[in-house]
């Protein structure tokens, strides 16, 4: 049992580490928040899931993709495709010219649900499409990039086409998408209210516990042979093709994960808050997304979910109060976390943690001894 | 069991690369090259900065794509080849700077290059059985790294940096193993220890060594090769070429 959690967890510090985290978002969360603030952190544990994936494609497959608010939008606009469905029975979109279909359709003067809509009426097909869709794109993507050697600043640039041109077909195929506004007005889960408090708290559950979970697999993917190649790759990517290994294969992987887990996440934001839009999917959120995993550490697992939650409540509290000053923070914290916090918060606490400990050890073993002393 | 039925046909070569030609720009660095490799057979090719020699192993590695020829490993062609396949059809390769992980220890070093777990599942699901371990240990023993196994390689000194990467490529047992400048930055000492490295194991494969070190070259080639602007100036045995007027010339004269 010890060995299974040294090699899949990280050892002691490792496990303590996902403990923490877990007691965190699945106990002290719940217990100190309120159902709307609750909600937020949730949205916000969303948007870790893209900084988990970041840390496995980025911090060690040296990958850097500006555009996985792709994945995270597509995941998401796949729930929200279901959801819309269920919210547009002929009964309540009776007032439409086509009743039956999203109001969104009815607007733009479509008669018909298109045939790209049909297989969502089906749960277990949205469900596979969630994350079938994101991957298969990212797989493609890999494939004709990292199969031509299309590395390093290439690939960064090439993703951010792809995040640009995803959101101008969203927003100029409005009749399919419902364009800007995205897809709005979802109500039901499979008859379930989802806009209850308690959907809600159930929602934030299932969030967490799937994060959780998508960390201890990358756990294990990093523990395994297939991590140390990751970092071996990173480094001598030459040593490791002319060891025999078909490194683009290995990074077609990592990046097809990458988009796996921010499609979970992405499908998770529209299930919690409610909505998707395109506001989601374009440059910019791609872009926070990476600060959040820089923030966080790069090489942490962990550390990528404390980076995504304080700087989303950082957002939250200066967007709150002063709200023109939030940009340019975000841009001088990124700048900040580049020049003198390469590996993030996680190595800060790396290089201080154990530190901490061992004074306040040494202070306790003080306290004990002069207690013995009569 | 290969290895035996090739033996029966001694004759035929290893490698066989002919009329190779590789042009950058219109600038040909190799330019239709032959070169025949025997089994068992050490051979070092020497020449003047610029005269092909990397480029050469490059070709045969599958780094550079030749514009021109064919190289034939064990009649399988290799110009077509991914590199990757190129590496698993039994050739390895050592650079001319040592490249190795730094950040991990000898014996990860040599346990990335073992040859189980390279596709995307088998890496996930590889375990460091006894096998795998004993195999580290055996070609740590050989490279005398046994006692730095668990040494970060980056720690190591530049002679030992060198022996772990003839040792990564020992790991996959190659038929074909080629290096490139294995004894620069090395000690006198280590170049006698490389020498008598080199002797060992080329038994059983084929071994294709780039130095400029002289002496050294005197005492593991079996045959050198010397190139001159991308082309064969004169091969044979070491003495012969050494008093070969042709390549007084060109090394004097350079």
């Amino acid at each position: 049992m010890m060995t299974v959690l040294d090699k899949y967890l990280g050892g002691r510090q490792g496990t303590l580490g996902l403990l923490v985290l877990a007691l965190l978002v699945l106990v002290v969360f719940p217990l100190v928040l309120d159902a709307f603030r609750l909600n937020m952190v949730g949205k916000y544990l969303t948007y870790a899931f893209v900084a988990v994936g970041l840390v496995l494609c980025w911090g060690y497959g040296g990958i850097l993709s500006l555009g996985q608010g792709v994945f995270f939008g597509l995941g998401g606009y796949c729930m929200a495709m279901f959801l819309k469905l269920e919210a547009s029975d002929p009964l309540s979109t009776k007032i439409q010219t086509t009743p039956g279909i999203p109001d969104f359709m009815d607007w733009n003067q479509i008669t018909e649900l298109p045939a790209m809509w049909q297989p969502f009426h089906s749960f277990g097909f949205t469900v596979a499409a969630v994350v079938g869709v994101p991957v298969v794109l990212a797989w493609v993507i890999g494939l004709a990039l990292f199969k031509r050697r299309v590395g390093d600043v290439y690939f960064s640039i090439v993703t951010q086409a792809i995040a640009l041109i995803l959101t101008v077909l969203i927003v100029g195929q409005q009749g399919l998408t419902g364009g800007v506004n995205g897809i709005t007005d979802l109500k039901t889960l499979l008859g379930w209210d989802i806009r209850t408090d308690q959907a809600k708290y159930l929602l934030y559950f299932a969030n967490a516990g799937l994060l959780l979970g998508c960390i201890v697999l990358g756990k294990f993917i990093l523990a395994s042979k297939l991590g140390r190649l990751l970092l071996a790759m990173r480094d001598k990517e030459e040593r490791v093709r002319f060891s025999g290994y078909d490194v683009s294969s290995f990074k077609v992987f990592v990046f097809c994960l990458a988009a796996a887990f921010s499609a979970i996440g992405g499908a998770m934001f529209t299930l919690q808050v409610g909505f998707m839009s395109p506001s989601f999917v374009g440059i910019v959120p791609s872009i926070e997304m990476v600060i959040f995993a820089a923030v966080g550490g790069r090489l942490s697992l962990l550390g990528a979910v404390y980076g995504t939650l304080l700087v989303n409540f950082g957002k939250t509290y200066f967007s709150e109060s002063f709200p023109e000053l939030w940009l340019y923070l975000m841009g001088g914290l990124f700048i900040v976390v580049v020049m003198y916090l390469p590996n993030g918060l996680a190595g800060v606490w790396a290089k201080h943690g154990p530190r901490l400990w061992a004074w306040r050890r040494a202070r306790a073993a003080k306290a004990a001894a002069l207690e013995v002393q009569p | 069991m290969n290895a035996k039925a090739v033996g029966f046909e001694m004759n035929k070569p290893v490698l066989a690369v002919e009329g190779l030609t590789v042009s950058f720009d219109g600038f040909k660095a190799v330019d239709n090259l032959n070169l025949y490799l025997d089994r068992n057979e050490v051979r070092v090719v020497i020449g003047p900065n610029g005269a092909g020699k990397t480029t050469v192993l490059d070709l045969i590695c599958g780094k550079t794509r030749a514009t021109a020829g064919s190289i034939r490993f064990k009649d399988q062609e290799l110009t077509r080849l991914p590199e990757y396949k190129i590496v698993r059809a039994g050739v390895g390769r050592k650079f001319q700077n040592p490249s190795i992980y730094e950040n991990l220890s000898v014996f990860e070093n040599l346990e990335m290059s073992y040859p189980g777990g390279r596709k995307v599942l088998g890496a996930l699901l590889f375990k460091r059985s006894a096998a795998v371990v004993q195999r580290v240990e055996q070609v740590a023993e050989e490279i005398f790294l046994a006692q730095w196994l668990h040494t970060e390689a980056g720690l190591l000194s530049h002679g030992q940096k060198q022996w772990l990467e003839i040792g990564m490529l020992l790991m996959q047992d190659p038929e074909l193993l080629m290096l490139d400048e294995p004894v620069a930055g090395m000690s006198v000492n280590e170049r006698a220890q490389t020498a008598e490295l080199l002797g060992r194991i080329s038994q059983n494969r084929s071994v294709l060594v780039i130095e400029h070190d002289m002496e050294f070259v005197k005492s593991i080639a079996h045959k050198v090769t010397v190139l001159h602007q991308g082309k064969v100036l004169a091969e044979g045995s070491m003495e012969a070429v050494q008093s070969n007027p042709k390549v007084i010339e060109v090394y004097l004269g350079h």
